[in-house]
């Protein structure tokens, strides 16, 4: 029966997929408990908080990728998650200290505090009793985001696409302002932090004189992340998941085919606000501290991108871009903030071969798209020279001044190679990293195409010889 | 008399100062295979989408199995712009009047006795109106308006397709059908994304699965809706409607760019399926060959007005069809 074996098949991604997930937490936990964590502190950082982005990017994908809704409220639906985490978890003994401000806290209610005392105070009862609390806590904090999403959600979806976009970017803002309103203070701390609430490192399993055992950190994030990933997965490959789609591809259609527009837009953006407030909590917890002017359009924009780039459509894209993203934004690309000199001329010279390299290269490129488009006149081609010349006379000008300073490098520096990356993937790579495929397709496709270019590779040398052998070795290569 | 699927009655859609449809009434049969025709911008396809739920009617009713599912007057600046007729004719307004002229007539009538006896008589047709209105429609003298979502048209048991088709078309084939399952289907989001409806997932497969396999549309589902030729595009399309589960399936323009060998086969195909799911039938079509040879009677419209109605010898004999239409095309 063709229909049992395309469950079979989908039974078997879904083991596959599991089974990576797994092995990727054990990975985190091995990571964390051999790592010095003083050490590698940027490590932990950017596993965290890639995490966090992961998931709530993910849950963008949901509305803005699987449902078509171009929703930029994400940032405000953080700070709520955010906010009713702090809120709820706040120990009391700290809140004097916390809200010091506005004379204590108008909500002196703490789950983790809550069930600590109910299993008994201290030890390991106490621990598992914070341990439930904060995870009730997080599901509040999801809670929230959708119920605000939902009582929004009414006026706001009945607008299309651009206007959409900009009621989102709106309500954001004015969550953020309302947060920020004094006489809120007793409750949200006005434009203060609201911190001393438990974070990821009360996940770490202690000793009785308080020595770290097992760091688990690091891995519950992921954890919690992957849980929440996992089950937008489950809903989108669901039947509401097609529904959702149809509503993407042909809003007329999908209506004609039975599906309640109202309903099932409402219910992603219910959905994809819980997890964004789910992602808000666990960013707060990220932080150990939550700000309203931490989530501002500048976070929205930050996520978007990373689902732009991932591939609208694709949940691993948007996950693997979110870890890319981040590392690239705390760590790989931090060094492009500070000024640096070159250690001897040598490296100088190669810095300028590689500069004159890709200038060329970049040349090549875009003459290479532009024929491909058609173009064959000179007066067609030579805008496609301009950015390789100007790089190149660049890269003339500085060879002959003779500084030992590596270029460009300065504060801020950070941000235009990542806004170029950006425009550089917005012009030519329209679809993203993923497209709107998943891991394995585009790694099936990303075999296929290898095969193909060894094939080409391989056929003028192979001349007529054996044709069935060559292609018998490459099948074998690419297992 | 034969059971009435559909009946539309005085249907009347205007949008700014262009009348698309006028006051146009119709009735399909339990079974029956209607075709609606008429030249370019008649107004076939508006109609269709009033009784899909896509355009609200400016005035009229609409009855599916007995039941009224659409129900509206001129309200509010179109009360004002109103070009049709019978504005009154769904508002409580509604006194049985039909004809004002005829009432001037009858006033400028010079002999007052046979003013008085006419005035009588005009009356009690009025009244005679009045009465059949209140029969036939639970809410007469009602300013009800009762505008239904096009899913909730759907529900009742009436699918479409489009004249220009209107696929998920980066979907694959088989998620087009099995999408339409969506509808009927029990579950809820918790049920569904925990997997605690596999059996009815099964069940919903297996049906699209039947159905595809039913429609030669099996070897394809793995492919991508928008890559198909044509002609499959219009197949998945009545597919992708008869998964609804309809009772009556409107078809808009099923054989457009279709040659007569296709078409032929394709008249066939919906006379296979119309008999195997006990459909009825409403079919917007050009290809008069088609429409002759399958179809057990014809609307002929022009200018949103019905010209001619009857069956394929009475209309093809019509002056009028003749004129407004044949003559023009053929
Ligand atoms: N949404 C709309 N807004 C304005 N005019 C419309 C709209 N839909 C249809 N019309 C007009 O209604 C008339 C009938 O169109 P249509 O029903 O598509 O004709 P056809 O009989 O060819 O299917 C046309 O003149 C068209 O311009
Ligand atoms: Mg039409």
């Amino acid at each position: 029966m063709p229909a049992a074996t395309l469950e079979k098949k989908s039974k078997r991604g879904a083991f596959l997929s599991l089974a990576g997930v797994a092995a990727v937490l054990a990975l985190v936990i091995v990571l964390e408990n051999t790592l010095d964590p003083n050490r590698n502190i940027i490590v932990f950082t950017t596993l965290k908080k890639g995490a966090v982005y992961a998931l709530v990017a993910v849950s963008m994908n949901l509305l803005n990728g699987f449902t078509g809704l171009f929703s930029l409220g994400h940032a405000g639906f953080m700070l709520l998650g955010g906010y009713a985490y702090a809120i709820f978890t706040i120990p009391s003994a700290q809140r004097e200290s916390v809200y010091y401000m506005y004379d204590g806290s108008a909500i002196n209610f703490s789950f983790p505090e809550f069930f600590s005392n109910l299993f008994g105070g201290s030890g390991a009862g106490g621990a598992a009793g914070m341990v439930l609390g904060m995870l009730i806590a997080i599901v509040i904090a999801g809670l929230v985001a959708a119920l605000v999403a939902w009582l929004i959600g009414l006026p706001v979806l009945k607008l299309k696409s651009d206007y959409l976009a900009i009621a989102t970017l709106g309500f954001a803002e004015i969550i953020r302002a309302i947060f920020q309103w004094e006489p809120g203070g007793r409750i949200t701390n006005g434009a203060n932090a609201l911190k001393s609430f438990p974070t990821f490192n009360n996940f770490n399993i202690t000793d009785a004189e308080g020595e770290i055992v097992l760091r688990l950190s690091t891995s519950v994030c992921f954890a919690i992340s992957a849980l929440c990933i996992f089950l937008i997965v489950l809903l989108i490959n669901s039947s509401y998941g097609r529904a959702f789609k149809a509503i993407r591809e042909d809003e007329v259609a999908a209506e004609a085919m039975g599906i309640n527009l109202a309903k099932h837009k409402r219910l992603s953006f219910i959905i994809s606000s819980f997890f964004a407030g789910v992602g808000g909590a666990l960013f707060a917890m990220y932080v150990n501290q939550v700000q309203a002017k931490t989530f501002n359009s500048a976070m929205t924009y930050e996520l978007l991108l990373i689902v732009v780039l991932g591939g609208m459509g694709s949940i691993s894209g948007s996950a693997i871009a979110a870890f890319l993203y981040v590392a690239c934004g705390e760590w790989w690309l931090r060094f492009l903030d500070s000024e640096a000199a070159f250690k001897s001329a040598s490296d100088r010279w190669a810095f300028i071969i590689v500069l004159a390299a890709a200038a060329a290269a970049l040349t090549a490129l875009l003459l290479w798209r532009r024929k491909r488009q058609g173009a064959r006149k000179f007066s067609e081609l030579w805008t496609a020279c301009l950015l390789g010349a100007v790089v190149l006379g660049y890269d003339i000008y500085y060879a002959a001044s003779g500084s030992m300073e590596v270029p460009f490098l300065r504060t801020g520096f950070r941000m235009v190679v990542f806004s170029v990356i950006i425009m550089v993937v917005v012009l030519f790579f329209r679809r993203g990293l993923m497209g709107d495929k998943e891991l394995p397709a585009r790694l099936r496709e990303l075999a296929a195409f290898i095969r193909r270019l060894a094939a080409k590779i391989r056929r003028p040398s192979a001349g007529g010889g054996k044709p069935g052998a060559a292609a018998g070795k490459e099948a074998g290569g690419d297992e | 008399m034969s059971e009435n699927v559909l009946r539309i009655e005085n249907l009347t859609m205007q949008f700014g100062g262009v009348v698309s449809v006028n006051g146009l009434s119709m009735e399909v049969n339990k079974g029956e295979f209607v075709a609606l025709i008429g030249p370019n911008g008649a107004g076939k396809t508006t109609a269709f989408n009033c009784v899909t739920g896509v355009y609200q009617p400016t005035n009229g009713r609409i009855e599916f199995m007995g039941e009224t599912i659409v129900r509206n007057h001129p309200q509010g600046r179109m009360a004002r712009q109103y070009m049709g007729e019978r504005a009154t004719l769904y508002t409580s307004a509604y006194r049985g009047e039909d004809d004002p002229e005829a009432l001037e007539a009858i006033e400028r009538e010079g002999d007052g006795e046979r003013r008085a006896q006419l005035r009588a008589q005009f009356d009690a047709e009025a009244r005679e109106r009045l009465e059949s209105a209140k029969r036939r429609d639970p809410d007469a003298l009602t300013n009800r308006v009762i505008a239904p979502t096009p899913d909730r048209i759907t529900q009742l048991g009436i699918a479409r397709t489009f004249q220009n088709i209107r696929l998920f078309s980066s979907l694959s084939v088989f998620d087009n059908v099995l999408i339409a399952k969506h509808m009927r289907a029990r579950q809820n989001v918790f049920s569904a994304t925990l997997r605690l409806n596999r059996r009815e997932e099964r069940r919903m497969r297996e049906e699209t699965m039947a159905l595809l396999e039913e429609q030669d549309l099996a070897r394809f589902k793995d492919e991508v809706a928008g890559s198909l030729p044509y002609g499959l595009q219009r197949r998945l399309e009545i597919a992708r409607a008869l998964a609804t589960e309809p009772r009556l399936l409107l078809l808009d323009e099923p054989a457009a760019g279709m040659n007569p060998q296709e078409t032929q086969e394709l008249g066939e195909f919906i006379v296979k399926i119309k008999e195997k799911y006990e459909l009825t039938v409403f079919m917007i079509e050009h290809h008069m060959d088609l429409v002759m040879q399958f179809c057990d009677r014809i609307y002929v419209i022009d200018f949103g007005k019905l010209i001619c109605e009857g069956s394929p010898e009475a209309v093809r004999a019509d002056r009028r069809v003749i004129d407004a239409y044949l003559g023009v095309v053929e």
